[in-house]
């Protein structure tokens, strides 16, 4: 992977004249760059990663993990019934997946009525969905490779040979 | 007086009073640190964890752990083709210092010199002494990129020189050495009869080439002393872990010292060395990455801020001059620490011609060193403000 993209993985604010610096070439080649992964859509979002319990004042939203069973269509597969699915806003994430499910939803809602509703009269009903199995997130632990904890001070000493 | 002359006469470290001053300083943003900032990585400690559980809790050979021993010469033959005997040519010591001790103390007769580069790290002067050697230094500078050149090695040889000690990638420089450039110091070596003292324990972060052991070089392996360990490559300062590799002779009467001052190093730390050795590529090569990177960034931003620097080629360092600002390193650290509460360790530390520069450790978050450019960058500026 281009070594711009992975520092901005890491820490999308890093500003383009330190990454030009990291990387050695001129500012404007970095400037250039970022701009062209985001017209492609290699980048699509900037973003912050929050922990909802040290968020103050942030309703987080009611989070589920539904596993869905779908009965394939012939010439498209899964993609059509997929398409279906996560067009509706409430699903943040959609996965096809190998194993005893096929589709791996990540759903929000204000509350756990919200995700029930969503999954009674909208989900379930559909067509081509055989069976769902709904998981309630209640606690996050780690995301996006970032540990939701308070960070611990550095055991280090501030200066040593 | 009640303390032996050879350790009375060891000067103290100069610069104490002012590690003080940043130990007693808070929301300090430190470029002070000779670690990696990294924690050790979370399969190497869980590893240790297990082993306690598992009760393994006793002294182990005096060399190490055989298996240990074989996961290590294993390593060296798969990095590097070195061909080193796991039981009688490789000894496992409580860091990588206790390893040059044992060579200094295996090796030097009352008053045999040794000759040290500088600036290098504090403890190799002292080791010798404590040895009963002579330390012969060999000034680096600046226009050599701190680099040990054959000619200044055969200058500084003189008749009672045992070994010459050579510090690559090197702290506090972050110099290092290509294959050629240490063939030429070889036949020095050879020339001269001398053992080298090879000091390689920041050999996995080397940026710009290859890393060549010293004993990989034709006719060196016998001649070598070759000292690493676990500290830096795999952020594990605090399990006191190294090595020594080298010609059998040397390597017992090593064995000998350590059996009689430590026994062995501790078990649990040799178990985790184990899961490193195996296991810890992926960690090195991600931490290696990282640093690199920060390299980069800190030597192009001191440079933009007209604090000459040179690139290291390894480490985690880099020497700046400040020169420019025509004041003392220990000065200038105590000023910056004081007005802008930035750490970093004045050159005088490192050696006695040191003092125009200054060592700072990129072994620190990216934030972090974003934070201290920008505030030696406000520091310089009301300098020069103050100047005019």
């Amino acid at each position: 992977m281009d070594e711009i993209l992975d520092i901005l993985i890491n820490d999308a604010r890093t500003p383009a004249e330190d990454i030009a610096k990291m990387v050695k070439k001129p500012v404007a080649a970095v400037k250039k760059a970022i701009k062209k992964y985001e017209e492609d859509g290699t980048i699509v979002q900037y973003k912050a990663v929050v922990n909802p319990e040290l968020a103050e004042g942030l309703s987080a939203p009611v989070r589920a993990l539904i596993e869905v069973s779908i009965t394939p269509q012939k010439d498209v597969g899964f993609d059509a019934v997929a398409e279906r699915i996560y067009s509706f806003t409430e699903v943040s994430s959609c996965y096809l997946v190998s194993g005893s499910y096929d589709l791996l939803l990540i759903v929000e809602g204000k509350s756990i009525q919200t995700v029930a509703e969503f999954v009674s009269s909208k989900l379930s009903p559909m067509e081509n969905v055989r069976q769902t199995t709904t998981h309630f997130l209640l606690k996050k632990y780690k995301e996006e490779g970032k540990i939701f904890k308070q960070p611990a001070r550095s055991k280090r000493l501030n200066i040593s040979y | 007086m009640y303390v032996a002359k050879l350790v009375n006469d060891l000067p103290p470290s100069g610069i104490r009073a002012f590690f003080d001053l940043v130990m007693g300083m808070k929301d300090v943003v430190s470029l002070g640190v000779g670690e990696p900032d990294f924690v050790t990585p979370w399969h190497i400690r869980e590893k240790a964890i297990y082993s306690l559980e598992q009760g393994y809790t006793s002294y182990t050979s005096n060399k190490g752990m055989p298996e240990l021993r074989k996961d290590i010469c294993a390593s060296l033959k798969h990095r590097y083709g070195l061909d080193y005997h796991w039981d009688n040519e490789l000894l496992i010591t409580v860091g990588g210092s206790e390893a040059l001790d044992l060579a200094c103390r295996a090796l030097l007769e009352p008053g045999e010199k040794v000759i040290i580069h500088e600036p290098c790290f504090v403890a190799y002067a002292p080791l010798v002494k404590l040895a009963g050697g002579v330390p012969v230094p060999l000034i680096t500078t600046e226009e050599d990129g701190f680099k040990v050149t054959p000619e200044k090695l055969e200058k500084c040889w003189q008749k009672g020189t045992k070994a010459f000690l050579l510090n690559y990638p090197c702290n506090p420089t972050g110099t290092s050495y290509t294959r050629s450039e240490l063939l030429a110091l070889a036949k020095v070596a050879k020339k001269r009869d001398m053992i080298v003292l090879s000091d390689e324990i920041y050999d996995e972060l080397t940026y710009d080439f290859d890393h060549t052991p010293f004993a990989t070089l034709p006719d060196m392996k016998e001649r070598v002393i070759y000292l690493n360990g676990f500290s830096k490559s795999y952020a594990m300062t605090g399990w006191r872990l190294g090595w020594a590799a080298g010609n059998e002779k040397i390597l017992a009467a090593m064995t000998k010292i350590h059996q009689y001052q430590v026994m062995c190093a501790s078990i649990t730390s040799q178990m985790a060395g184990r899961e490193a050795v195996n296991h810890g590529r992926p960690d090195v090569l991600a931490m290696k990455k990282e640093y690199n990177r920060r390299r980069n960034f800190i030597v192009a931003s001191l440079n933009e801020l007209g604090l000459d620097c040179h690139m290291p080629q390894g480490a985690f360092y880099a020497f700046p001059s400040i020169k420019s600002l025509k004041m003392s390193s220990i000065d200038f650290a105590k000023d910056l620490l004081e007005q802008q509460k930035v750490a970093l360790v004045p050159g005088g530390a490192f050696g006695s011609q040191c003092g125009d520069h200054v060592r700072i450790s990129y072994a620190s978050s990216y934030d972090n060193l974003r934070e201290a450019v920008s505030r030696i960058g406000v520091y310089l500026k009301a300098r020069h403000g103050k100047k005019r």
